[in-house]
């Protein structure tokens, strides 16, 4: 059975410039992920692996080469586009969960519905957070909860929405191994209940090992 | 939509984190500044248009010394206008022996068209309304009249030929102005009992009036069909076009006091850049995370905006009411100088607050809030990403457009604006070049007094950009408060002071001629030191070399053949107090031409006060025409002297030599300096001489003062706005470093500092800027006021009291807003700052 193709980097390469000089960070990659897919991006820090999720998730463009996302080359679209693409296909889970201080955990969960224009935005969000285990916590602010709640708060908000692609992001970095632990079970769980193409960057290895499949990053390139 | 259901979430969240306070606060300072200001001016407005109409006791008056046209109130009536016939003469008024000049009034029904008319049954009393007007046979004498001639109600008066029954006391009506025939006695009448007076002579000074009142088409017509009528030589007088002078007047206070209040609005402006950059700052990380999750740039934006609409719309309500409280307070403080019954203010101020908020927004918060937009998805994985650095233009323009805005704005006036601006920029300078020369030294001077003090000192130096701007936001405010606080405290008390003990404290107007020399004996008698006595005609300008003087003032054009300086209206339009005499006072100079020289008597000459002259454009050799009393006299200008008008003798702009008018001798007048013994002894004087109207100059200085106060006190009331302004600065600069404070207390508590310690820095901090603006602020109060002392002709005398109350004020107030601002910060657990 084929599966359709969701994402594809080809031939990307990133370069920035610093007081050294031109530096490549990310070096002629290419690769592709197929719809449902696991995928872990490993190596050692400053491999290149954040970059690399950066442009796949069309935050950040690479200096050449292409990357489509669910059909769309990303490199063609303007940051009003790409953001209209990430708010249609895409859900993201950071190493410091990155939720809006000033709204609660439910209103957390609803923004990305909401940027999508949903009505139902109240209710999928306080299923997701139930799903959490977070039921009783909706109203509780950011500064409220827990390192692990406001993990799970992020989680429920990147699958909310059903995207096609979720991609973490050290999703257990700020974690104690034990609320690591939880969070990635949880993390695999929701992917398989939504069947979502999962793409995540981590230096766990039992994290990465749990993947279909794992990418290797040694100095920019894939190895 | 969605954004604005999401920016009114957001916007009860952000109110914790302070910047949208210190937004709120800062806007509604500006508002409340300008609408306080507002507000009032708005109501005099409305009461000067009321009041108009109120004076002509109609919405229209024509008026003539000849009978006017017969066609006159048959057109109005025809146009569906009410009309009401007014003929008014000064004359004597009998009871017995006893006789008073009065000002009399004769009336037809309907009188008044507008405003009312009070009586009451004994002088003095509180007054009730009446739509009638006196029968044929009787009249109603005001209570200075009743008093004068010593009536009560029943009892009967001499009119000229004719005997009325006093029917009731005239407690008010409309149209008493505060003219200087006013001062006089009135008595209103029926026009009926008019030929039975025989008071109408051909030379008696009766002035005939039509009242016309109505709707404003209408009224337009009559003016139309009047201004058509062939060789009518009719004034009219109309309540649309209000009084030029009171008109000015209230313009320019209003832009005076809209000055004081661009001050604070520009200050709150400062305020509310300062806090978008922190607001923005704090909100680069959220905008980078909705961008990440699909938010456009016009989405982010649009959240923004509406946030801030809705804070304008808050503040405009908030500062409304300040503004509201303000103008009450202004108009407590100007009692006195106004009506108290005021007409209720519009809602304009309002909706000019609001289109100055949102300016306020625009130019000083909407570039950062674009700048927000601006930063990248990428931000969200690393966080040294911000967004791109915007051109210098980008940045300055909207500010300088809103500046230029407001200010127009609120003054009206472009040449107005560009001083404002130009003085504001050039005060900013100043204090802001003194300000970081103050920094800098107190930067050196930071060692060796132990941590708090060296830590506090530290603070202060390098948030340098913040503390200067707090120092000049201070500083300006307080200058101003202080400057005015001088003005009242030092110059307006020297002023009075400054008056001699012995120069006259009454004048004495209206001394019947022949009467004049048992006046002087008698009070002299009594103890009075009087004065000159000169005597007084009325007298108008008709023609400046021989062409007409009111065309020649009016038209701006050269009196006479050579140009002479720009010209203004006024003194042409109305009659003037004239005079004679053959000696020059002591209170007069001449400045060019020569004073009388013997042979000179009866000559067709006349000497000019230099006001006149400057007023007129006048010079040496020019041929005025005057009509005195119906008789014609046309005199050269012999000379230009100029008066000590503080001398308070007997002055006048207008000087014929003796031998000249002397047939037409009206009445005398003169000053004394006179106590009398007891209170009865004035009375009883002005029984003996009853047309003599007694001014006495203590109240009227008195009255001057509590003027100049009250004037003042407004002043101050609207530069408190500005001290606010400054305090609103003060929070926005705290509000700023808020995440900076945290941490670096976080770690002060970390290593051990006790938190005595950190408030000492903190109270350091603070107080030394407070010392900095303080310092600067009374050192340019005490130049601002040697300035203005000089500019006064008046002498300064440097008060160091005053100079350390207002350095230790600041401090005061500085230090304690610091402390207060930044507890909270203080209060922060090290291990939340620090995680």
């Amino acid at each position: 059975m084929t599966r359709d193709i969701v994402l594809k980097a080809e031939n990307i390469t990133r370069e920035v410039s610093s007081p050294e000089g031109l530096l490549t960070i990310v070096r002629d990659v290419s690769f592709h992920i197929e719809s449902r897919e696991t995928v872990a991006i490993v190596g050692p820090s400053g491999a290149g692996k954040s970059t690399l999720l950066a442009m796949l998730a069309g935050l950040d463009l690479p200096t050449s080469g292409r990357i489509s996302l669910a059909g769309q080359d990303l490199t063609t679209l303007d940051e009003d586009g790409r953001a209209r693409l990430r708010a249609e296909k895409v859900g993201f889970v950071f190493q410091s969960f990155h939720l809006i201080p000033s709204l609660t955990a439910l209103e957390n969960v609803m923004l990305p519905l909401e940027l999508a224009g949903r009505s139902d935005a109240r209710q999928l969000s306080a299923d997701m957070l139930a799903r959490v285990g977070l039921a009783s916590r909706t109203g509780h602010y950011p500064r409220q909860l827990s390192g692990g709640e406001q993990q799970r708060v992020a989680l429920a908000r990147a699958s909310v929405s059903r995207p096609a692609v979720l991609f973490a992001d050290e999703p257990t970095g700020n974690l104690d191994m034990a609320t690591g632990e939880r969070i990635t079970q949880l993390l695999f769980e929701l992917n398989a209940d939504s069947s979502t193409t999962l793409v995540l960057v981590t230096h766990d290895r039992s994290i990465a090992t749990r993947c279909g499949r794992v990418l290797t990053m040694e100095n920019g390139g894939l190895r | 939509m969605r954004a604005i259901v999401i920016a009114l979430r957001s916007l009860s969240r952000e109110w914790r984190y302070g910047e949208l306070a210190v937004l709120l606060l800062s806007l509604s300072v500006a508002v409340g500044a300008l609408t306080g200001v507002g507000f009032l001016v708005d109501r005099i407005n409305r009461s000067i248009a009321l009041q108009a109409s109120e004076v002509l006791a109609a919405d229209i008056r024509v008026q003539s010394p000849r009978p006017l046209s017969a066609d006159n109130e048959p057109m109005a009536r025809q146009l569906g206008l009410r009309t009401a016939r007014l003929t008014t003469l000064l004359s004597a008024v009998f009871h017995g022996d006893v006789n008073q000049l009065t000002n009399i009034r004769m009336v037809t029904d309907g009188y008044p068209l507008r405003g009312t008319v009070t009586v009451a049954d004994t002088p003095f009393a509180p007054g009730t309304v009446t739509r009638q007007i006196p029968a044929p046979g009787q009249a109603w004498a005001d209570s200075k009249l009743a008093a004068a001639l010593g009536v009560k109600i029943g009892d009967n008066i001499t009119v000229g030929a004719r005997e009325l029954r006093l029917d009731r006391i005239l407690i008010s009506r409309p149209d008493q102005g505060s003219a200087f025939q006013e001062f006089s006695a009135s008595l209103l009448m029926n026009e009926a009992d008019l030929a039975s007076t025989q008071l109408i002579q051909p030379a008696s000074q009766v002035r005939h009036a039509l009242l016309i009142a109505g709707e404003r088409p209408q009224l337009n017509a009559f003016r139309d069909w009047h201004a058509q009528q062939a060789g009518q030589r009719e004034r009219m007088a109309d309540v649309s076009e209000d009084s030029p002078q009171i008109g000015d007047a209230t313009r320019r206070a209003g832009r005076f006091l809209g000055l004081a209040s661009l001050v604070a609005i520009l200050l709150c402006a400062v305020a509310v850049a300062m806090s978008a950059r922190s607001y923005v700052r704090r909100h680069l990380d959220a905008v980078a995370l909705m961008k990440t999750l699909g938010a456009s740039r016009a989405f982010v934006l649009t959240v923004s905006v509406t946030q801030l609409l809705l804070l304008a719309l808050a503040a405009t309500a908030l500062g409304s009411v300040m503004g509201w409280i303000t103008q009450s307070w202004l108009i407590s403080a100007l009692q006195g100088l106004l009506r108290t019954d005021l007409p209720p203010a519009g809602l304009q101020p309002m909706l000019i607050g609001l289109l100055v908020a949102v300016a306020m927004l625009a130019g000083f918060a909407l570039p950062s809030l674009l700048q927000m937009t601006r930063v990248p998805a990428l931000r969200v994985l690393r966080r040294d990403v911000g967004p791109p650095t915007p051109g210098a233009w980008a940045a300055v323009t909207p500010a300088v457009v809103a500046v230029i805005v407001v200010v127009y704005g609120t003054l009206g006036d472009a040449v107005l604006s560009g001083w404002f601006v130009g003085a504001l920029a050039a005060a900013t300078l100043i204090l802001g070049g003194a300000g970081w020369g103050l920094v800098s030294f107190t930067a050196h001077s930071r060692g060796g007094s132990g941590v708090a003090w060296r830590y506090g000192i530290a603070s202060l130096a390098r948030r340098r950009v913040e503390s200067v701007t707090q120092i000049v936001a201070f500083g300006l405010g307080i200058m101003l408060l202080l400057v005015l606080a001088t003005l009242r405290r030092d110059l307006v008390t020297d002023w009075r002071a400054s008056i001699p003990a012995n120069i006259p404290n009454y004048f004495f107007v209206n001394i019947p001629s022949g009467e004049q020399e048992e006046f002087r004996a008698r009070l002299t008698a009594q103890g009075g030191k009087v004065e000159r006595m000169l005597p007084m005609v009325r007298g108008r300008l008709v023609t400046i070399n021989d062409r007409d003087a009111h065309a020649v003032s009016s038209s701006g054009g050269p009196a006479g053949p050579d140009d002479g300086p720009p010209q203004r209206g006024g003194m042409a339009d109305r009659e003037q107090n004239l005079t004679w005499s053959s000696e020059l006072g002591d209170d007069n100079r001449i400045v060019a031409g020569q004073w009388w020289q013997p042979g000179d008597e009866g000559k067709p000459l006349v000497s000019l006060a230099t006001e006149f002259q400057e007023e007129l454009g006048l010079k040496l050799g020019d041929r005025l025409g005057f009509d005195i009393a119906g008789e014609r006299i046309t005199v050269t200008v012999a000379s230009f002297r100029e008066v000590k008008w503080d001398s308070f003798k007997p002055n006048f702009f207008i000087v014929f030599p003796p031998g000249l008018l002397d047939g037409a001798a009206g009445t005398y007048m003169t000053s004394a300096l006179f106590e009398p013994s007891s209170p009865g002894e004035m009375t009883d004087f002005v029984r003996r001489f009853p047309t003599v109207s007694v001014f006495d100059v203590g109240s009227l200085l008195a009255q001057v003062r509590s003027m100049i106060d009250k004037a003042v006190t407004a002043v101050q009331s609207v530069f408190v706005f500005t001290l606010l302004a400054g305090l609103t600065v003060l929070l926005a600069a705290v509000q700023a470093s808020r995440d900076e404070r945290s941490y670096e207390t976080a770690v002060l508590r970390v290593l051990g500092a006790q938190r005595g310690m950190i408030v000492r820095s903190v109270l350091t901090e603070f107080s030394a800027l407070g010392l900095l603006a303080g310092t600067l602020a009374a050192s340019g109060a005490a130049f601002g006021g040697f300035m203005l002392a000089r500019q006064l002709e008046l002498n300064y005398r440097f008060n160091l009291t005053f100079w350390l109350l207002g350095v230790l004020g600041t401090v005061a107030i500085v230090g304690f807003t610091g402390w207060v601002a930044t507890r909270s910060v203080l209060n922060h657990p090290p291990r939340s700052a620090l995680s």
